[in-house]
């Protein structure tokens, strides 16, 4: 009995380390990439500042600034390879200062994502136009910051970077397509793993949800002219009069 | 020189009745749908007030139009590029739908399910956003008649350089109907400010159009636009707006508002312009040049260099025709009695506007009016000019008293010729216009024939795109494309947009009042 029940959690760590994480970057790209062909007039940020500006002034520029933040944080810590920092920075350096930088947004985006929560669900304006996954989406994120606030303390306590390095080359190993990738993170503590699930997981809903808005981030706005005008026809016709379509010259 | 055309539309305020016939079609046609119920793509405002949505005039609390900056170059108000993308998670300068009204319907039924009772059972209004009983408290034209106090009203900012209040005394009070919509400007400020480049302007007809599909929600386009006509739709979280009614303005009908229009106030007419000049003429650096630089960079449709140049670009030559017998070219270039709505916000605005004449018959006759080289006094006329000027000339105060001693000259002339049997040529020198333009003037204003005030020429969509490829295509969508929109929710969440969904709510109080009503019957 004992067996079969190890059997199975082996084999759930394997599948949720190293099987999970394709399935939810699958979905990711795929669904998302046929939303934004066959139904674009759905991809929008969904704001509802309209409707109750209040507590959003604060609780959305709290939460998308320090989110970005440690979204940026995370790719960089968990992508960047330990040979490309180690001449600069040793683990246990880099680890401290993730935990500082890490654990000041997580700060502000908590308060920020709390107030951008209870707003969702109390004022009655906007509970009554949130779909469910508008509510699903924001509670997963507040579920996951706070798993990522848990694991700060086991951080700590282990000054040597060891559980990030881990951390790390699972990562690298799964973009890079390694085998045996479920196997490095074998043994962390729960929060780090539940925080790692939780968070493909938001890869996994993302195209069901409003955080399509992240692809659009308009940046190239800052480099475009003012005005716009469209050509009937678009790029295809020429300045001068214009042609009857068919009619060969 | 790039001549472009636009179909422009002139509203003549001293005909509007406000019987909110426009904007109750446009409605229907437009915007009877969740999400948009508070919009009002056209609206009928009483002036003085502070409007729909408040104060939208007051462009210190909103931020609409452009500002000029110590080198000459524009900048939207609320702000450079940069500065734009940094407010895009909560935008300052976003109106809440309290500052529009929040929509509602009525507890209708109440009146069937209401117990016996002393009292009459009242139909209570209900949110359509909450579904829970509200109070009303603005609407889109809350001011209605004058209602409201004065000194609420009075905040209006075209009381600017006006001693106001005497206007709150009864015998003194002023008003008229300002109908809005979209201005369809040359220099659209919603344009500029929006990041996911969505919002463009026509190149053929000058219409303003949000693209839907491109349309990510940052809603910075409602601040930008100083005329506060872009909506934020909360259901499908995109923005929407005025579309000048194209599908009829391609089939060269007029738009809906126009169609409707009881009073004949409306007319739709092709204005030519150079497209070259638009940015210098938007940034002369007195605002009260505004409405003589906008003047300015119209083209003459007459002119053989402006018909061989606008040959050459490819406007169509049924559009040079509709130019050269445009309605809005007559009004606005030939007698100048038509003005742009806010110049001052540097958008260069293609809805233009008759000032009304106050009624003065009776005062006249009472010697309350002065009179002056054979005129009435504008001055002393019951709306004060520097009110219009305020509202349409940045300030400027001689155009508006010239459109208004014409639009009296035009009612004395014509009182002269056919009343008498004479023309009064004293008039006529003194105003600067001959018989000839008095009696068009007359026939365009007074009589106002449909085929007078609307000249649009059609589309040639023929010649623009391959309509073959139109064939059994989807026709007018929320931006679905031909994809299946019409199922009630879909995998990514969306509900569908379609009118039939917005059944009244029903609250629970009158559910469990029916199911006890249900309950009691043998």
């Amino acid at each position: 009995m004992m067996a079969l029940w190890d059997g199975f959690t082996d084999y759930l760590h394997h599948f949720l380390f190293g099987i999970y994480p394709y399935i939810a970057a699958g979905v990711y790209l795929i669904g998302s990439l046929i939303r934004f062909d066959r139904d674009q007039y759905t991809w929008r940020s969904g704001s509802s500042q309209m409707l109750r500006s209040g507590q959003l002034r604060w609780g959305s520029n709290l939460f998308h600034f320090s989110i970005l933040f440690l979204f940026v944080g995370h790719f960089v810590g968990l992508l960047t390879p330990h040979w490309a920092y180690e001449w600069i920075i040793d683990a246990g350096t880099k680890q401290r200062l993730a935990v500082i930088a890490g654990g000041t947004a997580g700060v502000f985006c908590f308060v920020g994502l709390s107030l951008l929560l209870h707003r969702r669900l109390f004022d009655p304006r906007i509970r009554r136009t949130s779909t469910m996954i508008d509510i699903v989406i924001l509670a997963l994120l507040w579920v996951q910051l706070v798993l990522g606030m848990i694991t700060l303390p086991y951080s700590i306590s282990h000054s040597d970077g060891g559980t990030m390095l881990a951390l790390s080359a699972w990562a690298q190993s799964i973009v890079t397509f390694q085998a045996g990738a479920a196997d490095m993170v074998r043994g962390l503590a729960l929060p780090f793993q539940m925080h790692l699930v939780l968070g493909m997981s938001l890869f996994l809903v993302t195209p069901f949800s409003r955080l399509v808005h992240i692809f659009s981030a308009p940046v190239w706005y800052l480099f475009r002219s003012w005005q716009i005008v469209r050509v009937r026809g678009g790029a295809t016709r020429r300045p001068g009069p214009v042609q009857r379509p068919g009619v060969v010259k | 020189m790039k001549v472009r055309a636009q179909i422009a539309m002139v509203l003549n305020l001293d005909k509007c009745i406000g019987c909110h016939t426009c904007s109750v079609t446009c409605k229907q046609v437009w915007t009877s749908r969740e999400g948009v119920e508070y919009a009002w793509f056209n609206n009928v405002e009483t002036k003085p007030g502070i409007g729909y949505p408040k104060e939208w005039e007051n462009q210190d609390r909103w931020k609409g139009g452009w500002t000029r900056k110590r080198n000459g170059t524009l900048q939207p108000r609320i702000g450079a590029k940069w500065r734009i993308l940094a407010n895009i998670f909560a935008n300052p300068n976003l109106p809440e739908i309290d500052d529009y009204y929040e929509p509602f319907t009525f507890d209708y039924t109440h009146l069937q399910t209401a117990p016996e009772s002393e009292a009459m059972p009242v139909a209570r209004p209900i949110s359509l956003i909450t579904g829970e009983r509200m109070e009303i408290k603005w609407g889109p034209n809350w001011e209605e008649i004058l209602g409201t106090e004065f000194r609420k009203r009075s905040k209006d900012r075209n009381f600017e350089g006006i001693q106001k209040e005497i206007y709150g005394a009864f015998e003194q009070t002023f008003m008229f109907y300002l109908p809005r919509l979209c201005e369809h400007c040359l220099n659209p400020a919603c344009v500029a400010a929006c990041p996911s480049g969505a919002i463009y302007k026509r190149e053929e007809d000058g219409i303003v159009l949000i693209d839907q599909d491109k349309c990510r929600g940052w809603r910075m386009c409602v601040s930008a636009c100083p005329y506060k006509k872009i909506y934020y739709n909360w259901q499908s979280g995109k923005s929407e707006k005025c579309i000048f009614c194209y599908p009829r303005i391609e089939a060269g009908e007029p738009t809906v508002c126009s169609e409707t229009c009881v009073g004949r106030i409306r007319y739709l007419g092709v204005l030519l312009y150079d497209a070259d000049r638009i940015a210098s003429a938007a940034a002369v650096p007195d605002e009260k040049d505004l409405y003589q630089a906008q003047l300015d960079i119209f083209l003459d449709p007459n002119d053989p260099a402006v018909i061989a140049q606008a040959h050459a670009e490819g406007v169509p030559e049924a559009w040079l025709e509709a130019a050269r017998r445009s309605p809005a070219y007559r009004m606005a270039i030939d007698w100048k009695i038509a003005f742009p709505l806010h110049p001052e916000y540097r958008t260069l605005p293609m809805v233009w506007y008759v000032p009304p004449l106050s009624p003065m018959q009776a005062a006249v006759e009472a010697g309350h009016v002065g009179w002056k080289d054979g005129l009435p006094d504008v001055q002393s006329l019951r709306i004060p000019v520097r009110y219009l000027a305020n509202l349409l000339t940045a300030g400027k105060e001689e155009p508006v008293v010239s459109a208004l001693e014409r639009m009296m000259a035009m009612r004395m002339h014509m009182r002269a010729r056919t009343v008498e049997g004479r023309d009064d040529q004293a008039i006529l020198d003194r105003v600067g216009l001959t018989a000839a333009q008095m009696e068009d003037m007359y026939q365009t204003l007074a009589i106002a024939n449909y085929e007078d005030r609307y000249v649009i020429p059609t589309t040639h969509r023929e010649y623009a795109e391959n309509a073959f490829d139109l064939k059994s295509s989807c026709g007018f969508t929320f931006g679905h494309g031909c994809s299946d929109g019409s199922t009630p929710g879909n995998l990514f969440s969306a509900t569908s947009a379609s009118a039939g969904r917005m059944a009244p709510p029903r609250i629970r109080e009158a559910d469990e009042a029916l199911a006890a009503s249900v309950g009691d019957r043998p």
